[in-house]
């Protein structure tokens, strides 16, 4: 009753072309950024940040970036924790040994360096897909892991091989305590999501999107194949590398070269299973949902009075994971943001479905 | 011949690489016989584990990721019953418990998901693996367990006459190539010369083709999934006794996967070759390869092996994406 777009016309281009053109959507949205910028500073705990909030809007980061590639471009990646790792030792690198840069600055540099990362281990799509891509990319997680751990000058020198940062100063203004890095790390991924709703949405998307349905068809109709894939790994690998760096700098603090590993690869590649590929909202409900699983299920047992032990804790945890993966690619191959959009459909005819 | 170069090119490098110890005298002739044989005998263990994903690939064209847990929770199972009954009975009961895996796999994850495109798959059996991980650790524990062979462990000198000092060679690895061997010639007679075998192959072949001619293509994915799980258990068996029962085993094993790119997907002399290939290429390039590494860039230890396999299947995805005996059907962009 409420959901409906009757009388919303559209008079200009600009009009046509908005992100968001139902009214109510847009409401919605506006109402939502208010709500996180306004009121869940003041009305969240330090627990509810430190466990829940940052590393979800953290991890939407490097899922959207994920996404872009896997859901997007239809080329698989297990091993993009590699270009998190080096969005994170770019910037901190850059940061020790160049400490009068701003920290914008570096994070976009380190973006960058993963992308080139991104682009070296994405040259195998150029000649193989599916399968075969997995185990290559899989080579970028091991060599990652690898490198970070063995080269010194990485982590400048540190006996323990691991890093700690320091808190970060921007404008001024230092990010120290939780409620700063939340709602510096909001002002980030919603600059990120309109960039990538907007990159989907333009050429560049739609090239991407051709390559995925059926690649050789992309190419008869114009688009190069090696433009399309390169780009979408750059794009993904720039995203999971700033995703990477604020990791590092504002959710870990001081890490180790196995922060970044497989688990946390296999972990973004459930995040937009589960949330939907081929969809940035989906990888909000992707990373909140990896997000807030373990924690649920910590607490499940405990309200009940069930004892268990946290090892026991994280086998369930495993196995529920695992059937959940199955569960959505059985029934919902299209992950939660496709029950979003049914929601939503049956919403607008609602209450009178006729 | 002329798409050949590149491998053969490729192949005269490894080989290089592989006796340049030798020619350049940086070692002695016994020790380099010890590293080609560790390399040997941990490549026996690849290959157990790539011959698993190869009998599910060939079959039923997924790309089983969950090989690793299978393996683990295997290994585990044994380990675990082991302690309270003879080693034959636990292998037995092993497999029992492998062959109901199977067809719980084919009941809940393969055949909802029948005709979905590869990658959907795969990721299914990313899920699969998860939960095998999770569920043999909360059913049989999570500590390192052992399993008892029955072989003595004192290494055994070898070959004094031929070499300087002799070589030292293990008995439990002698015995698990032997066995491995053994696996594998089983595994040949029963594709070649039974009818499930052939059933199978047909299948590997052409799935619609198979099934037009009434061959039951879901009992064919239970048999196969058995029989990569009684691979699974031997791979899990021979590790175990080697290293112990631990959670590290799964992701040992993924270097299964770069075995199969470098074998093939479809071939069972591949995984095997591939197999050896890559732990003799790993050791090799551990031993000899890593200390200059160290050295020239300052490193905090070596540890190439990690991911030489990795790469060495990535170069060789580059030049020849279908592998040593892959079919030669290949998308290609």
């Amino acid at each position: 009753m409420l959901y409906r777009e009757n009388g919303q016309f559209k008079s200009t281009y600009a009009a046509d072309l908005q992100m968001l053109p139902i009214l109510q959507d847009r409401l919605f949205m506006f109402g939502l950024i208010a709500f996180a910028f306004l009121v869940v500073p003041f009305a969240a705990s330090d627990y509810l940040f430190l466990s829940i909030l940052i590393p979800f809007l953290i991890l939407t980061v490097a899922a959207i970036g994920l996404n872009l590639l896997v859901g997007y471009c239809g080329q698989i990646s297990i091993g993009h924790a590699a270009f998190m790792a080096v969005g994170a030792y770019a910037a901190y690198n850059l940061w020790l040994r160049v400490p009068w840069m701003n920290f914008l600055v570096v994070l976009v540099l380190a973006g960058f360096c993963a992308a080139a990362a991104g682009m070296i281990f994405g040259i195998p799509s150029l000649r193989i897909k599916g399968l075969y891509l997995a185990v290559a990319t899989l080579a970028a997680q091991f060599f990652s892991d690898w490198v970070f751990a063995r080269v010194k000058w990485f982590t400048d020198y540190a006996h323990s091989g691991s890093v700690s940062t320091a808190p970060i100063d921007l404008f001024g203004w230092t990010i120290d305590t939780p409620t700063d890095k939340y709602l510096f790390l909001l002002a980030v991924l919603i600059v990120f999501t309109i960039l990538a709703k907007n990159l989907t949405r333009g050429h560049l998307g739609r090239a991407w999107m051709a390559t995925r349905d059926m690649d050789v068809a992309a190419e008869v109709i114009g688009i190069r194949p090696v433009y399309a894939k390169l780009t979408a790994f750059a794009i993904s690998a720039f995203y999971c590398g700033v995703a990477g760096a604020l990791w590092g700098f504002m959710y870990l603090g001081a890490w180790e070269p196995l922060a970044f590993n497989l688990t946390l690869s296999l972990n973004l590649l459930f995040m937009i299973i589960i949330g939907g590929m081929g969809s940035i909202l989906g990888s909000y409900f992707g990373a909140a949902f990896i997000v807030a699983l373990p924690i649920i299920l910590n607490q499940v047992p405990q309200w009940f009075g069930i004892p268990i032990s946290t090892a026991t804790a994280s086998h369930l945890e495993f196995m529920i994971f695992g059937a959940l993966i199955v569960l959505f690619l059985i029934l919902e191959p299209h992950g939660i943001a496709r029950l979003w959009a049914v929601g939503k459909e049956k919403l607008r005819l609602w209450p009178f479905p006729h | 011949m002329k798409r050949h170069v590149p491998v053969l090119v490729l192949a005269a490098v490894l080989l290089a690489g592989l006796f340049a110890p030798l020619v350049l005298k940086l070692s002695a002739p016994g020790f380099w016989t010890e590293v080609l044989l560790g390399g040997l005998m941990a490549g026996v263990l690849y290959s157990l584990v790539a011959l698993g994903f190869v009998l599910i690939f060939k079959a039923s064209g997924v790309f089983n990721f969950a090989q690793g847990a299978m393996v683990l929770f295997a290994a585990l199972a044994v380990a675990r019953l082991s302690e309270r009954m003879p080693l034959w009975v636990a292998i037995l009961l092993a497999v029992a418990i492998m062959v109901a895996l199977a067809w719980l796999v084919e009941r809940l994850v393969l055949r909802p998901l029948v005709n979905q495109e590869g990658v959907a798959l795969l990721m299914a059996t990313l899920g699969v693996t998860y939960f095998l991980d999770g569920f043999g650790q909360t059913v049989w524990g999570s500590d390192i367990y052992s399993i008892d062979l029955g072989i003595a462990r004192e290494p055994v000198m070898v070959l004094e006459k031929v070499f300087e000092g002799g070589i030292l060679i293990n008995r439990d690895d002698v015995a698990a190539a032997v066995v491995a061997i053994i696996l594998v010639g089983l595994l040949a007679l029963f594709f070649q010369k039974t009818a499930t075998g052939r059933a199978l192959r047909a299948v590997a072949d052409d799935h619609q083709a198979a099934m037009s001619i009434g061959i039951p293509l879901n009992r064919i994915w239970v048999i196969v999934w058995s029989v990569a799980g009684i691979v699974a258990i031997v791979a899990g068996v021979i590790w175990g006794g080697k290293l112990g029962v631990q959670f590290s085993i799964s992701l040992v094993a993924l270097k299964a996967l770069p075995v199969v790119i470098l074998g093939g997907f479809t071939s069972i002399p591949g995984a095997i070759l591939g197999g050896l290939i890559i732990g003799v290429g790993e050791k090799m390039a551990e031993v000899f390869l890593g200390p200059p590494l160290v050295q020239m860039f300052d490193l905090a230890g070596g540890g190439i092996e990690n991911w030489f396999a990795y790469m060495l299947a990535l170069l060789f995805l580059l030049v020849r994406p279908e592998g040593l005996f892959g079919e030669k059907h290949i998308d290609r962009v």
